[in-house]
Order: structure tokens, then sequence, then C-alpha cells
């Protein structure tokens, strides 16, 4: 861009002309934010307020903008200009709303509006024009790893969409556990009987489709490089490795069933009358809709007994301790194999709880009742041979009394296991460093394929995504189930939490869709999410730079590699343009464009800070703009007052702010630093997943800090808050300023 | 019951062949609701929930012979709160009936014995005889209690005497239906079309 | 033009019969609200919820079958109505499964048929409540007040079977409102949400476990008591009874001393329509109703 033109536009709409003083700001803004010029106006978001600012952009008058009016969350539509920067003051939420509209207030109601007015000044001037990277190149090609229900749904989504798509399955046909099933459970109403299986047709399409290439008996050895550039080595078993080069990544690998020989107590080994899941399927299979016949003589079954939650929903050693949310439909599903046989047979289903997720859920429980089949609260203790029949030994939590029964066939309800490769947590790929040698770069290191990955990425951080808890693959469960930590790779199906077939259909599609996404944003250089379409990219003066790794291994996202002489290695389509590489620099050489060390620590510095003894303390708020910062928007419409000693400034993510910002407000005076970041624990609610608790964990050790210089730790305070803490954060913040009027103003005034 | 007689569908076939509203036993799903609606609940040996639980668990003598259903008194709270909207209150009734009518149910009950002079005295005339079927109800369990009973009731009787709300001419015959020989052919052709209906066991 | 209903009175409103009084009373409000009730010629015993150990769901169906068959025979164009709960209830419910069970409608009629009867299931089966709430309401109720029984604090109890599991059109099965309504429409003060409203007080029960109903019957005078009830108000005989005549058993007992007076609906409005004592049948009472007592002699 060329040279920067600064000027301020001040909006005098929606009470905020009768409430401050408007030719101060202007004079505010012109004489200390150093802005060409001020203009106010009455209604600066309607068309005519728009089209002055946009003359005078179009006149080449002004290429940095700092409008003053309401939030930046507000009349974004309006305020949309392209190839400019921009900055807003928050007058109208920030300021008037939360403020009493009394003679008394109106000084120090004035003066947080002064300040905004020099803080967006401040920030706009030492923001850029974004540019990408040039990096960006499309490859509309699809890979997705995993040939069972999820992996051939997303596969032919894909194609429908128009994507050129490779499937690589490591068996040696498609189907997965779906094609062992004999019916499935219904998906269509009225939700009464079982549905034939229709994965068989799901495979004949894949088959025919012409853009979808499917590699069996293969898997995926090697995966390098960043969305819409992905270099993928597909190796067969028989030998030969091809390399594609792929847009974005479906992980569909799915599950294994949970290995019953765990449970002998529920004589899993001990009979071959008792069957897990998939084994009955096998039965059915065979049965093809006439008698079942068991195993061991090959006699009709006149009466079998299924056991809910056989090895899982408990915390035995060996157990797995969720639940794996299909198995008591699909016992439902396989008691009606008997019952629609034969309305004579008898059937029943122990459950602790029985659970019927979905839309045809209960309609199918009720369906089951219906037909006869037994429904009974218990826990089992005990299967065992008797005779050629079994024994359930099992108390009845209804009539409370402890049960034996016979009968002749058991099935055991197990659990799902997930395919997520390996646990690249548990197995942290280490680097020692040798003295003297040249250091390498991760690849040269690790040899692939890494046994056990499904992935084999070879990314700094390990071969497969990180897992949640009990070994799913990753996911951001509360605000976006089917991204991963891993941009343009993407989790389906039961891999990443417990489902049945159609649940896995539904999230095959949902993934195939972010995959869409993010091949079609890194084709323009774009972020793909959350911050979709977002040009920023972190920049990175490499000369600064200490080698100390921080960026690297911080970054959640997996985005950052090194280079062959060990110096950060940005991959721009892999970065969600979160700021926690920035951060994490100690020597403060990451910045964006439009999102910098300056552009905040300079917003922090143009805030007028009194003298000691004018009993008007300054507080600095880092709330995080997703959550944090729109709750305090929220109290500004609720008009919740609060202190109007407090100076707001959104981040990107707390993981985003960086120490110097703290030691730097103190040093200029400040009385009080609050960080509000979201929840931070294994059910975190932060948009970058470990950003809030990165930034807890750089601020725990403020205290040595405050101690140095002398000041109260109670001063600095990092606060977890929720988008819906409207009342809470009002009353944090003058917490906080009751506190300072405790503990008393900083010294370090000037 | 054997081990290989517990949990067979045989007594849920009966109940759902031959207690009125029956076919709904299989559609509980175990909440208990009911149960904790039930105004003489506390006094149930087996609450509805268990009661629909034991038929599914294949007790028949336990559920006939039992005493619960008659502790019913007819609210509806656990029809009118039953998730799953089955009509327990009419499924008791069916039970308790059935169970009378096979001869299983307890036969020292107050309210068996109370329902019985119910219906006999209704059949009778076509309408219900309040003294008649009170004093009865008195002398239910012998000369001596009955005496005791009445001397108890001697104050409530009193009262309903002075109101006009009870009157010894009921003793002379009273009120009942022109037409009782109709309703009692009509009741006992009724009779007879649901015995021919009733699914013999064993 | 009065408008007119089959009206199935039922065993208890007999004369000398225990709600012989509600009867009374009834017959007062329906001249001063233009409603003429006709009774259903030779109308039988419904078997109430009480019946059934000796009779079967048939049985039972036939009996409730042959006054529907008689209604329809002499007054095909009107609403059957009752008064009382069990009465209604037993009525509506056999109304309902004749009209959605062919089976048994067939096996009814083979019935009936004894008797020269035959059953259509085709009219709508109502409790008087629903007539004053329905087709006369509240406004016009209200209208007719001549002594407002101000002053007067009454909980309204709901009781069971009106309530359950038909109920009165609109309302809830856990808080009704419509005697509450009634109430106030009679310049009355309602007891605003009576815990009992709708608890059980033992039905028929009452007679064969006494001690274990009038358990139900103290909480249920406690809980009108507590929250400053003068009397009750109730739309069943059943709960009429069970509330009024044993109080001085429950007192003597559990060492209370309840005598608070249990009236129906009927002989409420009565009173408050500006009839006597005697057409209001507060001579029924065997807790005297004092205030409306007084009331009526003004």
């Amino acid at each position: 861009m060329a040279d920067k033109k600064f000027g301020a536009y001040i909006c005098k709409g929606c009470g905020i002309g009768e409430r401050l003083n408007a030719n101060q700001l202007a004079s505010v803004a012109t004489k200390e934010g150093k802005m060409a010029f001020a203009k106010q106006h009455d209604f600066l978001c309607n068309s005519e307020g728009v089209a002055m600012i946009q003359a005078d952009i179009n006149a080449g008058e002004v290429n940095h903008l700092m409008i003053a009016g309401c939030s930046k969350r507000a009349k974004m539509e309006a305020f949309n200009f392209d190839n400019v920067v921009m900055s807003r003051a928050n007058l109208r939420e920030g300021v008037i709303w939360v403020r009493p509209d009394t003679d008394e207030a109106k000084e120090t109601t004035q003066e947080m509006a002064n300040d905004y007015i020099r803080m967006a000044c401040a920030e706009v001037r030492y923001m850029n024009l974004p540019s990408s990277s040039n990096e960006q190149n499309l490859t509309g090609h699809l890979l997705v790893v995993g040939g069972g229900i999820t992996g051939l749904t997303s596969a032919l989504e894909a194609a429908k969409a128009g994507y050129n798509v490779t499937l690589v399955e490591k068996s040696d046909k498609l189907g997965g556990v779906s094609g062992q099933l004999y019916k499935r459970i219904p998906n269509r109403a009225p939700f009464k009987d079982p549905q034939e299986n229709s994965v068989v047709d799901l495979i004949a399409k894949v088959e025919a489709n012409s853009k979808i290439k499917v590699y069996l008996s293969s898997i995926v050895a090697k995966t390098e490089g960043a969305p819409g550039r992905f270099k993928v080595e597909i190796a067969a078993e028989s030998g030969p490795t091809t390399t594609e080069t792929i847009g974005a990544i479906v992980q569909a690998s799915g599950f294994k069933p949970y290995d019953a020989n765990q449970l002998p107590h529920l004589g899993f080994g001990k009979s071959p009358d008792v069957v897990d899941q998939l084994g009955l399927e096998l039965l059915a299979r065979e049965a093809n809709g006439g008698a079942i016949k068991r195993p061991s003589d090959g006699k009709e079954v006149k009466s079998v007994v299924f056991v809910q939650c056989a090895g899982q929903r408990g915390n035995k050693e060996g157990y797995l301790p969720y639940c794996s949310g299909h198995c008591c439909l699909t016992s439902v599903k396989q008691a009606m194999y008997f019952k629609d046989a034969n309305p004579n047979i008898d059937t029943a289903i122990i459950y602790t709880d029985l659970r019927t997720p979905g839309a045809g859920g209960e309609d199918f429980y009720r369906s089951g009742q219906d037909k006869g089949v037994t429904f009974t609260k218990g826990k089992v203790s005990e299967v065992s041979p008797n005779g050629s029949n079994l024994a359930v030994k099992f108390k009845d939590l209804i009539l409370d009394e402890e049960v034996n029964l016979e009968t002749d066939l058991v099935v055991l309800a197990t659990g799902m296991v997930p395919n997520s490769g390996v646990d690249i947590e548990a197995i942290p790929i280490a680097i020692e460093e040798v003295e003297g040698e040249p250091k390498k770069p991760v690849s040269d290191v690790i040899e692939f394929p890494v046994k056990g990955s499904v992935l084999n990425l070879d990314y700094r951080q390990g071969a497969d995504m990180p897992q949640l808890v009990h070994g799913f693959t990753d996911s951001h469960f509360i605000c976006f189930p089917y991204e991963t930590r891993r941009t343009g790779i993407y989790a389906a199906g039961p891999v990443r939490r417990p489902m049945d077939g159609f649940q896995a259909m539904e999230d095959a599609t949902g993934a195939t869709l972010k995959a869409i996404q993010v091949i079609e944003n890194s084709a323009l250089g774009r972020a793909a999410h959350p911050r979709s379409g977002d040009l920023s990219y972190p920049k990175f003066r490499k000369e600064g730079c200490t080698q100390c790794k921080r960026c690297t291994v911080e970054c959640p996202f997996g985005a950052i590699n090194e280079d062959e002489k060990r110096y950060p290695f940005f991959n721009e389509a892999r970065c969600r343009r979160c700021g926690i590489c920035m951060g994490a620099c100690p020597v403060r050489v990451i910045s964006f464009e439009n999102y910098s060390v300056e552009t905040v620590g300079q917003a922090i510095k143009a805030v007028d800070i009194p003298d000691e003894f004018s009993e008007k303390p300054r507080i600095l708020v880092l709330a995080c703009e997703n959550d944090a910062y729109p709750a305090i928007d929220m109290a500004g419409m609720n008009h919740i007052e609060y202190s109007a000693f407090v100076r707001i400034i959104p981040v990107r993510c707390l993981g985003s702010v960086n120490t110097i910002w703290i030691t730097d407000a103190l040093n200029s005076g400040y009385d009080g630093v609050m960080l509000m970041g979201c929840r931070k624990d294994g059910d975190y609610q932060c948009h970058f997943v470990k950003g809030s608790e990165l930034a807890h964990i750089r601020t725990s050790k403020i205290d040595d800090t405050l101690k140095g210089l002398n000041l109260e730790t109670e001063r600095v305070q990092t606060l977890e808050v929720a988008i819906t803490d409207i009342q809470r954060i009002p009353q944090l913040i003058n917490e906080m300023a009751a506190t300072i009027e405790k503990i008393g103003m900083s010294p370090f005034k000037f | 019951m054997t081990a290989t007689e517990k949990y067979r569908n045989n007594f849920l076939q009966e109940v759902i062949a031959n207690v009125e509203e029956g076919e709904w036993v299989r559609m509980c799903m175990q909440c208990g609701v009911c149960s904790g609606s039930c105004p003489l609940g506390p006094h149930w040996e087996h609450p509805p929930q268990e009661i629909f639980m034991m038929i599914r668990a294949n007790k028949r003598q336990e559920v006939l012979s039992s005493s619960s259903m008659w502790y019913c008194t007819s609210c509806y709270n656990c029809i009118a709160r039953c998730p799953r909207g089955l009509p327990i209150t009419h499924i008791m009734h069916g039970l308790a009936h059935y169970g009378r009518k096979l001869g299983v149910a307890p036969k020292e009950l107050p309210t068996i014995k109370f329902s019985m002079l119910f219906w006999e005295n209704l059949v009778q005339k076509g309408r219900v005889n309040e003294l008649k079927l009170g004093l009865r109800l008195y002398f239910m369990n012998g000369f001596m209690n009955g005496i005791k009973t009445a001397l108890k009731m001697q104050k409530i009787g009193l009262g309903m005497f002075l109101t006009k709300r009870m009157t010894p001419m009921e003793m002379l015959g009273g009120h009942g239906c022109k037409d009782a020989k109709g309703l009692q052919a009509i009741l006992k052709k009724a009779q007879q079309i649901e015995d021919a209906k009733t699914v013999k066991q064993g | 033009m009065p408008r007119q209903y089959s009206f199935y009175p039922g065993c208890s409103s007999q004369k000398g019969a225990s709600s012989s009084n509600y009867q009374r009373s009834v017959e007062t409000m329906c001249s001063v609200l233009d409603i003429q009730l006709n009774d259903i010629p030779d109308w039988n015993c419904c078997s109430a919820s009480i019946g059934y150990s000796g009779g079967g769901e048939l049985p039972r169906i036939a009996l409730s079958a042959r006054n529907l068959a008689l209604s329809e025979q002499a007054h095909p164009d009107q609403d059957v109505v009752a008064t009382c709960a069990a009465c209604w209830l037993a009525t509506r419910e056999a109304n309902e499964r004749l009209q959605h069970d062919a089976q048994i409608m067939t096996e009814t009629n083979q019935a009936l048929a004894e008797a020269g009867l035959s059953v259509k299931a085709n009219k709508k089966i109502r409790h008087m409540v629903e007539v004053l709430v329905e087709d006369i309401g509240y406004a016009e109720i209200s209208s007719k007040v001549k002594k407002p029984l101000e002053g007067i604090k009454i909980a309204g109890y709901v009781g069971c079977q009106t309530n359950r599991p038909f109920g009165i059109a609109g309302e809830s099965f856990e808080n009704p409102v419509y005697l509450d309504n009634l109430i106030a429409a009679l310049g009355a003060d309602p007891v605003k949400n009576y815990e009992k409203k709708v608890s059980c007080c033992g039905g028929a029960l009452a007679f064969s476990e006494p001690e274990k109903s009038q358990a139900l019957i103290k909480d249920i005078l406690q809980a009108a008591v507590d929250n400053g009830a003068n009397m009750l108000v109730t739309p069943c005989p059943v709960c009429q009874m069970n509330t009024e005549v044993y109080q001085d058993q429950i007192n003597q007992t559990y060492g209370t001393n309840f005598k608070i007076p249990v009236v129906y609906y009927s002989t409420l409005m009565d009173i408050a329509f500006g009839k006597s004592a005697k057409e209001a049948a507060l001579d029924g009472q065997i807790i005297k109703a004092k205030q409306l007592e007084d009331l009526a002699s003004k």
C-alpha cells in the first residue's frame, strides 16, 4: 500500500451525540490520535454515512480508518470497505450504555470515550493491510481414509459436489463393520422394523463413480504438506507406493469391536453360544430370515438373553468407561431378528439404562416392546455354561432380587474402540539435539510409516491427530464438532465419538463439507475456520528468532514445522490465525499485519493515565473476542453498569496475549490488568482449543514479575468466563475496581 | 418356577389375552411414575411398576394372588401421569378381576369383599342400595365385628339419617330399575360373551 | 327455551341416599340458570369404580351402554349430563370404548339385544361442571349472583374423577382452576394453589380401608385449614362424603380439631343466587355451613 492516510469518523447516533462531547472526541482523534481529519456524522451507518466514507476512500483521502461509534461487532455489513485498514472505537456498548446518564458521571464517561478514541487511533496507526502469502494452490482432491459406511458416504458426497476422491481402505473390501450387518436399525418412519442393509448399494455407487479412485489393501504411508497441497503416499500391502496431491483429508478409520475375550465372567470364550453383537449378525446372516441356530449344536434358538453394557460403562479394569451409543438399539434390532422369525421365541434384554438415541430411537424401542421383547432393568454378574444351556445370573433392579435363568443363547453388547492411530501425547516425538550435529527436520528423524499410525503425518506434533478422552480422535466438541486440530484433516464417524451407522453418514457429510470449505479457502489464501476468510497471516522476523521452539510446540494446530536450520516454518494453510504463536514468542518476532504486538501495545500505551492522587485508576481488560467481548457487549445492550476506569481491548484469543502487554501496562501506570478467556479444561470452550489454557500457564508466572516490581499480586487476574456471563463480567470488573480502591493506586504513574 | 421358565412370555401372553387392557403391559418402560403417584402406594406389596415387571418375569401366581391391585382407589393419577400412556388403573382393575375370577385373589381383603358386595347389590335391582350395602359391609367379617363396626359408625349413620341422606325405608325394597330383569339378562349375556373369549390356561 | 340435557342422576342422588342433598341443590341451581334436566328413563347403576371385582370389562360396559341406549331413545338430541363424578367417568369411559373398539360395540349390542335395546354411542357425555363452564360461562353465573359470598375463603377440592383421566376441557391435571374461578365468580375468596386440590380421598376404599383412607382425608383437610379456608367445595359426591363425615373419627385418631364444612358447588351457587337454605339443601350438611346459613337468612 502507498502512504498511510489516516482519517477518523465519529458517529453521533444512538445517543452518543447527546451523552458525549463529540467535538472533544474529534479533537482527541486529530491532536492526540494523529488522524488527518475527524468527521462527525449523526447516523454514520446509514447509506449516506457509508457513502461519505466510501467517497473519501475513492478520492484517496483515507486508507486507514478509525470509526468511533458502536462496537466492532455491530454494523459489520455497513462498515465493510475493501482494501483499507480500519479500527473501531466502541463508544456505544462500551461507554454510554454501561455508564449512568448523570451529571456526576459525565466527566469519567467522557474520559472513557476519549481513551477509546486514543486507543483506536493508535491501533490503526500500527495496522497494515493483510496480504496472503501466495502459497495457495487449488487442489480440489479429497482423500478419504477408511472404506466403511463413513468413508463411503464421504467419498460419494464429495464426488457429488464435484471433487475427485481417493479412498484408501486397509482391508481387501469395502463396507467396514456396517458391511457385516444382516440388517440395520431403521432410519425411516415408522421405525418399526429392522431395515435392509444399504451398505451394498453404497459400495456399488462408489465403485461405479468415475470421480472416486479406490485403493484396497492399502495404507496411508506418509502425509506431508498443508491443506491444498498435501503430498500423500499410499502404500499397497503388495508393495507399490503411489503419491497423490491432496487438498483435504477425511479420516474415517472407524472402530474395532471391544475384545470380548476380556469378559470371561460373562461366558465369552467358555461357550460358543455366548457371542458379541457382530457374532449375532453373522448367525443372522447365516439364517437369512429363517430360524437362528446356536453355534454349539445347531439347535434352533428358542430363548436369547442380551446383556447390555458388557465390558463398557464401568470403571472395572479393562472396561470401556463410556457408552457406545448404538448397542441398545442394536440389541432391540437383534431381538427382532428372533421375534420377526418366530414371535414365540423368548427374548430378554437386560439393561441398566436403556439409551435409544436418534429421531426414531424411542419408536424402535416401543416397537420392540410391542413385539414382545422383554426389557429388564438389571445387572448381569455371570454367564456360564450349564449342560447344553447357558445360566445367566443377574440382579433384577426393579424387583430387587437375584435371578438365575437359563437360556439358549447370550449376546454381549460390547462397545466400540476407536481406530485413532498412535497417541501422539503418549509417544512424544523426541528429537534430541546432538552437540555439533547439524539440526535435522522431523522427517529425517522419524521413520515412516509409523507403526499403528493411520495418517502418518510428517508434522512436528506427531504422526496422527491429537486424541480427546478415551482415545477418540480430536474434534472441537462444543463449537465445531467436525473440526480437528489439524487444519484440512477431518475426523468423521465412530473414530470421533461412538455412534451408529446413520449418525456416521451424517458425520461423514458434515466432515466432507468442512473438507470442501478448507479446499476452497486455502485456494484463495484465506483462513478456513473459525476465522473463515481471514487473509491475515503470521509474519515472522527471522533475524530476531532465538529458535526457542515455543511457537512450534504451542501451536495447537501443528501449523508450524521447523526448517532444516531449526527455524520455525509456517504452513499458511494450516494456520487458524489465532495468534497463539504471537503470544508465545518471548522475543516478539511474530505478528500479523493487522494484529500485532504493536497494534495492541500502542493502544495500551495510548490511554491517558491520571496521576496517583486523582482517584481515577485505570484497569486494562484483555478480552477474548469470541466469548468474553460479546458478553461485555451484551452487558452494554442490557445497560448493566460497570466501572468507568476500565479500558477493554478485544484479542483474537487469550492465547495471543503476549505478556509484554501486561508488563508494559503495569510499567506505564495501569493499576490492574484483567485477562478474560474461555473455559480451558477437558471441556474447553476455547475456539482455539489451547489458547486459554496457554494464557493461564503463561500468566501463572506473572506473580514473580509483580513482586519484582513491588506490586500486589491482586493487580493481575486471569479469568475463565463464558459468553453467557453477561451479569458476571461487570461484577468481576467492579470487584477489581474495589480491590484497587482497597490496595491503592499503582506507584508507576508518570 | 424353574430357571428355564423365568422371564418367559407365557404369562404376559395370558395377560394380553385375558386381562382388560392387558396388551399395554409390554409397553411399560419402568420409569416408576405410577408407583410414585399412587395415593396408597406405600401399602402396595408390589406397586404397578413392579407388577408390570413381574408379569414380564413370568410370575403368574405372585401377581394374581397379590393384594396390591386391591389398594387401587381409582384416582387415575397413574393414568394421567404415565409417559407411555398406559391405562394403568384399568389394568389394575383387570388384573384384580382376573385373579378373583380364577379364585387366586386373597380371600380376606376388605376391598374384595366390598367390591363383590357392591356388584351383587347392583345386579339385584339395577341400582345400588347404600344402606343394605353398608350394613352387609359392616357384617362381612362376622356378627360381632359387625356390631362393633356399626357402633363405631353409629354417629356417622345418625348424621346421615338426620340430614336425610340415609333412610331405613331402603330396607323395605327401596330404589331399583323397573326392568331389573332385562338388565340382568344383559349382564348375563355380556358375561357369556366375555367368558367365551377367555383363553383357557394350562 | 331452557337448555335441555339427558340427565343421569345416579344411585347416590336418589331420595334418602348419600348425596340427595347434591341433587336438590342442583335442581335449584338449574332453575336459576334455566337448565332443564330430563332424567334417562329407568336408568341403572354404572358400577362406579369399585364394581370391577364382580364385573368384567364387557358387563361393566353393558351397564353404561344400557343407560346410553335409553338416553338415545328418549332424548336423541341431548347431551348426557351427570352430576356424580363416578357416573360421568364410567359412562364416558364406556362411550369411548364403544366408539373406538368395533368388537366391543358388536358384543355390547349383542348383550343389549337381550332387553330389546341397542346403542350407537354417538353422544357427548358431560359433567354438570362442563355445562356450567362451557355452556353457561362464569360471566353469566356471576350475573345471577344476588348475595356475593364476600369474606368467605373456600378451598376448591377438585378430587380425582372429575379431573382424571378426562378432566374438564382446557384444565390441567395437576392444577385445574375451574372451582377457583367459580368461587371467585360467586364473590368468595378461593384458596390459591391449594396443595391437595387433586389429591385422592380414598374413594370407595373409605369403606373397606378406613384407616388408610382417613390418613389421606386428614391431609386434604389439614391443607385447607392451613390455608385459612372456611370451607371446602367439591364437585363429587364421594369426595364430599369422605371429607365431611369422617372428621370426628379423624379427630379421634389424630388428635386434630377439624370441623370444616364441605359443600357442593351447587349449594354454594344457590346461596349466592339468593336462594333459601332449604332450596340450597344446606340442611344436608352434617357439619353445618354457618356462614352460608347466615347469608341465606339475611
